[in-house]
């Protein structure tokens, strides 16, 4: 629901007015990311190209998340007649401007505003991907996704299996949704329900990192791929993040984990935002424990997820913290950690620790001090290090 | 229950199960008389052609049982029943269904004349009588001949029902074993699944679905563009004059009037200092409720302090009618420790204990089943206690939540369970960036209300007398025969961006908001009455708004000083006692403060680090 459908862009820009205690001006570790220099992001068109998930010798712009985002639709919409786009406020951009042009570029038939109705808008979609369009619908906030839970649950994820030898299924659905917390988003705007998804059988659950990542798994959700997708962006990157992005059409596979810096002594699995956090706590480690190598694994997809990459890498280590932003009760840090434990049990140093939002809601004014942030990550890494 | 008589008055009943009643007749062998049975079904209409019986609710006018007993056989069979019917008591009775036990009072009316007349049994001719030969000989006391013939041609027996009498026909149909007639037991009140009969030559349908129906043989679709445009009530028209001269002014004092001015114009200088005070970066969010202070202000001052309200998150002026003090405002905005929401809901989410207004949520039209609900809770307790005023709810939405399913459901159930609540759609033109054009087609949100079978009107939103007069007669209605829903669609233009998350120029001129701004307002329009009646001037607009302007900013300063509530209530309030996994996460927490200080500042917040203790 658009609801108080609040946030629009200020969401998705540093707020004003920090409602949760900033950092004091001794902070060494809670200092905002610096997304000019984080290495979570290709800030040269040639560290781009190094990278084996774009194309070789594409072209390439700077572009920041909603702008990539924006980019794959407009290269689906370009590549399949059988693309269309909707949602809620989407013929004008959508409020976070992905849509941007696209219904000048496309015209009102692909490119669409629905009534206001999740449900309407999931259960459209999964009719469309059944009778062989490649809707990409867009859920305004992911705290509105749960009008469309009993669609998403109960018929996109169980579609394929229902109709058993007719074959039918809704490849090419896909149900985008910017999640995550802002800074001031409180109960309604801050929600990241990956993991009620990732409980779903017959879901592909997907959360990019990048401008650039985001392109190429969002694509790859579109055409590679027969299975339903919940595509979540976090929304507080759609500004923040900023990146070299390839022009042309590229893929990323799904349910394939990516390990964005290596290391020997501890490995951190974690998925969207949190990364960059994660990225700057191992900044820190590595400078006040010289000799500490941490590797760090992107998820990217959340469900079916890269259980090899991660547990060769703990195997490798023998210490693993999972990261991520929401609640940790029966989140996606307790599947990533069992998973360990019982496949990688002989090797751990340490038991596998998770650092998550806590079993609450994210009150206005407690942000800071309910999610993870760089001083939890660092102090957890210290403590697996030195069990 | 045995205490209750036909002459008990129904405000002095406390079980809820005898307000609604079902009309039965049946043969009641025991007096060798035809009665009729009162039943209690929730059951709101009689739907001829169901295989149900004539059924009504008892209503606040029927004042007596018997009462209510006249009435739903003269709504049911046209038929009056005159003085010399006698109307008594039998024994009721009691069954059980799993752990409920039903109970239903049993009452027999009896035509005291002696004149009895023969039925002609061709007036029976689609149904099919066990007993034929006993039926030809029927003889029935005059004038309860067409109570028979309704009650009747819902009870149709099929031959192999081996009982001979008619009573325990009634009961084989239902399915239970029949039993001794004399013991007057009648079957639980419930909706008979055995199929329709569709009487041969009858010009209208008996489907379950439809009610009275017509046949026809001419192929037309209803088109919607067809039927004319739902009017729109007013009272006063744009240069601030009453619209009809003939009737009377509206009911209200000038004392009255200009308090629903001054709190509308209050809403309206909160938030330009508001809106303000976010673009500098002082307050995270806000939203403006410009164009809608008539719709809010004028309901609300039609509500009483009991009655409930659930609202979406453009009623600042609900809050303001119902005493929701300036100071209440700032504290939510800043998230303060003394904002009831203890610091935890984004701004100009409020909520209030009394007179009650629930804290908004940010989903949109979640609110609306809820007070479905809660209406009906009212409308149980305020049977249940019968001394104390009857409540409503009222709830308001945009157009825009009229899309989500729950607006929907909530006036399908609230239809069907009878419940006192004033659904009250604010029709303000844009749901953010979307149109209504692109929202929804028909006839407004309006035509939805009278699909449901929901009393609906549309008024001028920027006619705050028309507003205020619509909810008083909504309120009224929603009282009315044991409760209904009323849906009340005002007409607005969202004159504001749809936040400060917004630039609506990105999706709509801005030669039309001017438009909208310069044509018609519900305060220049209220405005304009007042100097018509010669009760406001210039110079007291400007004092007034000075006024409230210096008492505004006085309460934003003290407010966005004031402490942050304590850290505890981040965990707090989740369930009603801090869990043990809670508990062991805020000394984590603590304990993470604790070892990096310089990385958090607790300073804002109430008790410091000893508010995770």
């Amino acid at each position: 629901m658009a609801s108080s459908r609040t946030s629009l862009r200020s969401l998705a820009q540093a707020p004003r007015r920090l409602y949760s205690g900033a950092p004091t001006p001794a902070a060494k570790l809670n200092l905002p990311i610096d997304y000019k220099t984080t290495p979570i992001l290709h800030h040269t068109s040639s560290s781009l190209s190094n990278t084996s998930d774009y194309p070789a010798g594409a072209t390439s712009k700077r572009l920041n998340l909603y702008q990539a985002i924006n980019s794959a639709l407009r290269t689906a919409l370009s590549k399949s007649d059988r693309t269309i786009v909707f949602g809620e406020d989407v013929g004008f951009g959508g409020v976070f401007r992905c849509s941007m042009d696209l219904q000048t570029e496309f015209g009102s038939d692909r490119v669409f505003n629905t009534p206001l109705t999740e449900q309407g808008i999931a259960g459209f979609a999964i009719g469309a991907a059944a009778e062989g369009m490649k809707p990409i619908a867009e859920i305004q906030f992911a705290d509105y996704v749960f009008p469309a839970f009993d669609q998403i649950v109960n018929e996109a994820a169980k579609f394929r299996y229902r109709e058993g030898a007719t074959g039918i299924n809704v490849g090419g659905l896909v149900i985008r949704m910017p999640c995550g917390a802002v800074g001031h988003g409180a109960l309604y705007h801050s929600q990241s329900p990956e993991s009620l998804f990732a409980h779903i059988p017959g879901l592909r659950v997907v959360m990019p990192r990048s401008p650039a990542q985001a392109k190429g798994l969002l694509l790859s959700s579109i055409f590679e791929h027969n299975d339903p997708v919940v595509f979540m962006e976090p929304k507080i990157l759609y500004r923040a993040a900023v990146e070299y992005v390839p022009n042309e059409y590229y893929t990323i596979p799904l349910s394939k984990a990516e390990i964005i810096k290596p290391g020997n002594d501890l490995t951190i699995i974690s998925y969207g935002q949190p990364l960059y956090m994660c990225s700057s706590a191992i900044s820190a480690i590595e400078k006040t424990m010289p000799g500490v190598n941490v590797e760090l694994i992107d998820l990217r997809t959340i469900y079916p997820w890269d259980r090899q990459t991660v547990i060769n890498s703990v195997k490798k280590t023998g210490r693993a913290i999972v990261v991520h932003e929401s609640m940790i009760n029966y989140g996606v840090g307790a599947e990533v950690a069992s998973t360990i434990q019982e496949s990688a049990f002989l090797r751990l140093e340490a038991p596998v620790k998770r650092v998550a939002g806590w079993s609450t809601h994210t009150g206005l004014s407690y942000e800071k001090f309910i999610l993870p942030d760089i001083a939890r990550i660092y102090d957890a890494i210290k403590q697996t290090l030195e069990y | 229950m045995a205490s209750s008589g036909i002459h008990t008055r129904i405000a002095d009943l406390s079980q809820v199960v005898y307000r609604e009643i079902r009309v039965v007749i049946f043969r009641y062998q025991e007096y060798g008389e035809y009665t009729v049975l009162l039943l209690k079904h929730p059951t709101t209409n009689p739907i001829h052609g169901w295989w149900t019986i004539p059924t009504d609710r008892v209503r606040e006018t029927d004042v007596t049982i018997a009462g209510a007993m006249r009435r739903i056989i003269l709504e049911n069979t046209c038929l009056e029943l005159p003085g010399d019917h006698e109307i008594r008591q039998i024994k009721p009775i009691s069954w059980r269904i799993g752990d409920v036990v039903n109970t239903q009072l049993n009452f027999v009316i009896r035509d005291t004349s002696t004149d009895m007349v023969e039925i002609d049994r061709n007036e029976f001719v689609d149904y099919q009588w066990v007993e034929e030969e006993r039926l030809d000989s029927l003889s029935i006391p005059r004038g309860t001949k067409e109570i028979i013939r309704q009650g009747f041609r819902f009870c149709r027996l099929r031959p192999s029902v081996p009982e001979s009498k008619m009573s325990l026909k009634l009961l084989a149909r239902s399915g239970l074993r029949s039993q001794p007639v004399a013991t007057t037991r009648i079957i639980p009140a419930r909706r008979w699944s055995s199929s329709i009969s569709q009487r041969p030559g009858s010009d209208s349908v008996r489907f379950p679905g439809a009610v009275n129906s017509k046949f026809t043989s001419e192929m037309t679709f209803l088109k919607a563009s067809d039927l004319p445009a739902i009017p729109t009530y007013r009272v006063m028209d744009s240069d601030g004059y009453q619209v009809d001269k003939t009737r009377s002014a509206p009911d209200v004092t000038d004392e009255e009037v200009l308090t629903w001015y001054k709190n509308m114009l209050a809403v309206s200088v909160m938030d330009v200092v508001m809106f303000e005070a976010q673009r500098q970066g002082r307050l995270s969010f806000y939203m403006v409720s410009a164009g809608e202070e008539g719709i809010t202000v004028g309901s609300a001052a039609a509500l009483t302090p009991d009655d409930v309200v659930f609202a979406q998150y453009r009623e600042a002026g609900v809050f303001q009618q119902r005493g929701f003090t300036l100071k209440n405002f700032m504290s939510q905005l800043f998230a303060n420790c003394n904002d009831t929401g203890r610091g935890r809901n984004m701004p100009v989410h409020y909520g209030q204990k009394y007179p009650r207004i629930h804290t908004i949520s940010s989903p949109l039209a979640t609110q609306i089943p809820q007070a479905a609900g809660a209406a009906y809770a009212l409308k149980l307790q305020d049977l249940q206690n019968p001394n104390r005023d009857p409540r409503i709810v009222a709830c308001y939405f945009g157009e825009g939540a009229a899309s989500e399913g729950d607006f929907h459901a909530a006036l399908n159930i609230a239809a069907t369970r009878s419940c006192p609540v004033v659904f009250i759609c604010r029709n303000n033109g844009y749901a953010i960036s979307t149109p209504t054009l692109e929202q929804y087609r028909g006839d407004g949100i309006a035509s939805r209300g009278v699909g449901y079978g929901i009393d609906t009107i549309r008024v001028d939103g920027n006619d705050v007398f028309a507003v205020n007069e619509a909810m008083k007669e909504a309120r009224r209605l929603a009282l009315s025969e044991g409760g209904r829903p009323v849906l009340i669609e005002a007409m607005s233009y969202r004159v504001s961006h749809h936040s400060t998350s917004d630039d609506s120029f990105a999706y709509r001129a801005r030669v039309e908001v001017e438009d909208w701004k310069r044509r018609d307002n519900p305060i220049i329009r209220l405005r304009k009455w007042l100097e018509n009646q010669g009760i406001w001037s210039e110079e007291q607009e400007k004092e007034t708004r000075d006024e409230m302007r210096k008492a505004v900013l006085k309460e934003f300063s003290e407010a966005e000083q004031e402490k942050k509530p304590s850290l505890r209530e981040a965990f707090s309030d989740v369930y009603e006692e801090i869990t043990e996994e809670q508990r062991e996460q805020m000394a984590e927490l603590k304990r993470i403060l604790e070892t990096y200080p310089d990385e958090y500042d607790l300073r804002p917040y109430k008790d410091g680090i000893n508010g995770l203790d």
